[in-house]
């Protein structure tokens, strides 16, 4: 998968959850759930959507590393490969 | 022959529209079946049946806006008619809050019902729309997979031929929806204020140990069945009203009704604002894999607009968790008629003092709001005394 179509990934399971919000005005390095409110089971929702749509497993000791986009694009991206 | 009436959902209701009969008159309802979908302040809710038996002619029709107890259609009971069964149902003992009393009613002959007809397909966005606009489902084409209505043919079917601007320019739907809500909540809460002497304790708890069990449990579990820290401390509270039930229950007729099942009402922020805190039921007997299930489940429905009417009657205390904005302490306002409300606040690393050693430790405040008439801060102190303890031993909970 392309980082552009994990990024559509990413878009589509956020606007799952907040569907009020345009995730694509998010900037790189912005606490997500900050930005765009999303709850702890919101976005666990989200990490849900995303692992299953990629077939990657996120395990927990990872959240840190998914708060931001840049942070979850780097790291979709590093364990796909 | 038991009547089917506008529920309560909650103390701030007073009236609601019913949108649509999902059951048709002459079809077997079962305890449990969602019946129809009433319009509240709070938004759109499921009514169940409590009874098995025939539906009635419906004697309101939807688009229509009654008060709370009107009598929407007639269910008849199933089985053989027994007069002695005629006598009124003695008054109910039990505590719990569902109305069984009804289950005893007699059976009358079944009267003959046309046919029933199709139910319609709609999106819940456009019956809700339809119901707002006061129009009736049957007469909007549907566009949607296999005509379904989709809220454009509502908008659709709503917009003036001539194109002359819509008849209520000044609220937006959604703006208008809002407004019913914080109207509602303002309504419980000033009545809370009004009438419920609050008392309020706090405490800090150290949840080193707990979200140790837990990321250690979580890494056992694929992501779609991990538990978040939230679902310990509901089991926690749950654990802990059991051993203090006067916190449980309701304030009806200048008294306490302590319930024996314990329903959690989860407070759930409304991402286009607004609170709603549909019950958890027997949070008590679940384990923490069920527990997290409910939760999630609720919170689905509640964004899907599909949530049940008891889910917003039968809560015996409210548990409201603000730690996901960074709030430190709640201190909350009861939901009458319920007497107590517990609050939790950010999980954080704190410095923590024990056995003379200085320590940092992930902690939480936990708060209690109770009502003075029902309990006192000792027992409230017990209370919290109890959640603390069975959040140290989470592999119990």
């Amino acid at each position: 998968m392309t980082s552009e179509e994990i990024r559509q990934v990413i878009y589509r399971n956020l606007r799952r959850i907040a569907p009020e919000c345009d995730p694509s005005e998010l900037a790189p390095e912005e606490n997500i759930r900050e930005a765009l409110d999303i709850d702890s089971f919101g976005f666990l929702q989200v990490l849900i959507g995303i692992s299953e749509e990629i077939d990657i497993e996120i395990p927990e000791t990872d959240y840190a590393q998914v708060f931001t986009l840049a942070g979850m694009l780097n790291y979709l991206t590093r364990r796909q490969g | 022959m038991a009547e089917f009436k506008m529920p309560s959902l909650g103390a701030d209701m007073e009236e609601g529209t019913l949108v649509e009969w999902l059951i048709q008159p002459g079809e077997r309802v079962k305890r449990g079946d969602i019946v129809a979908a009433v319009e509240t302040q709070k938004g759109l809710f499921e009514i169940e049946s409590f009874e098995d038996g025939i539906l009635g002619e419906p004697q309101v029709s939807p688009g229509q806006t009654v008060p709370v107890g009107t009598v929407l259609a007639m269910i008849q009971a199933d089985g053989a008619p027994s007069p002695s069964e005629e006598s009124p149902p003695p008054a109910s003992e039990q505590q719990g809050t569902e109305p069984s009393a009804t289950t005893q009613a007699p059976v009358v002959a079944a009267i003959p019902v046309p046919a029933p007809s199709q139910r319609i397909a709609a999106s819940p966005a456009a019956r809700r729309r339809a119901a707002e606009l006061g129009l009736d489902l049957a007469g909007i084409q549907g566009s949607g997979p296999d005509g379904a209505i989709q809220l454009s043919d509502v908008e659709q079917a709503a917009r003036p031929a001539s194109g002359e601007a819509p008849p209520h320019a000044v609220l937006t739907p959604s703006s208008a929806s809002r407004e019913g809500m914080r109207q509602a909540i303002a309504a419980a809460m000033s009545r809370a204020n009004r009438e419920i002497p609050h008392y309020y304790l706090e405490t800090d708890i150290d949840l080193s140990r707990a979200l140790l069990w837990l990321e250690e449990e979580n890494r056992k579990r694929p992501i779609r069945e991990r538990i978040l820290p939230a679902a310990l401390l509901l089991k926690a509270v749950a654990k802990a009203l059991a051993a203090v039930p006067e916190l449980n229950g309701y304030w009806l007729d200048n008294r306490l009704q302590a319930s024996v099942a314990i329903h959690i009402g989860f407070a759930i922020s409304l991402r286009d604002g607004g609170l709603i805190t549909p019950a958890i039921h027997n949070v008590d007997q679940l384990n923490l894999s069920e527990l997290m299930k409910a939760m999630a489940d609720l919170i689905e429905r509640t964004r899907a607009n599909r949530l049940r009417g008891s889910e917003m009657t039968d809560a015996t205390v409210t548990v409201t968790n603000l730690g996901d904005l960074g709030v430190k302490t709640v201190f909350g306002v009861i939901y009458p008629p319920q007497v107590a409300l517990v609050g939790f606040g950010r999980i954080t690393e704190r410095p923590w003092a024990e056995n003379g050693m200085l320590g940092v430790r992930r902690c939480v405040t936990a708060t209690l709001a109770a009502d003075h008439r029902a309990s006192d801060g000792h027992r409230g102190g017990q209370f919290l005394a109890a959640l603390d303890r069975f959040l140290q031993t989470p592999d119990d909970l």
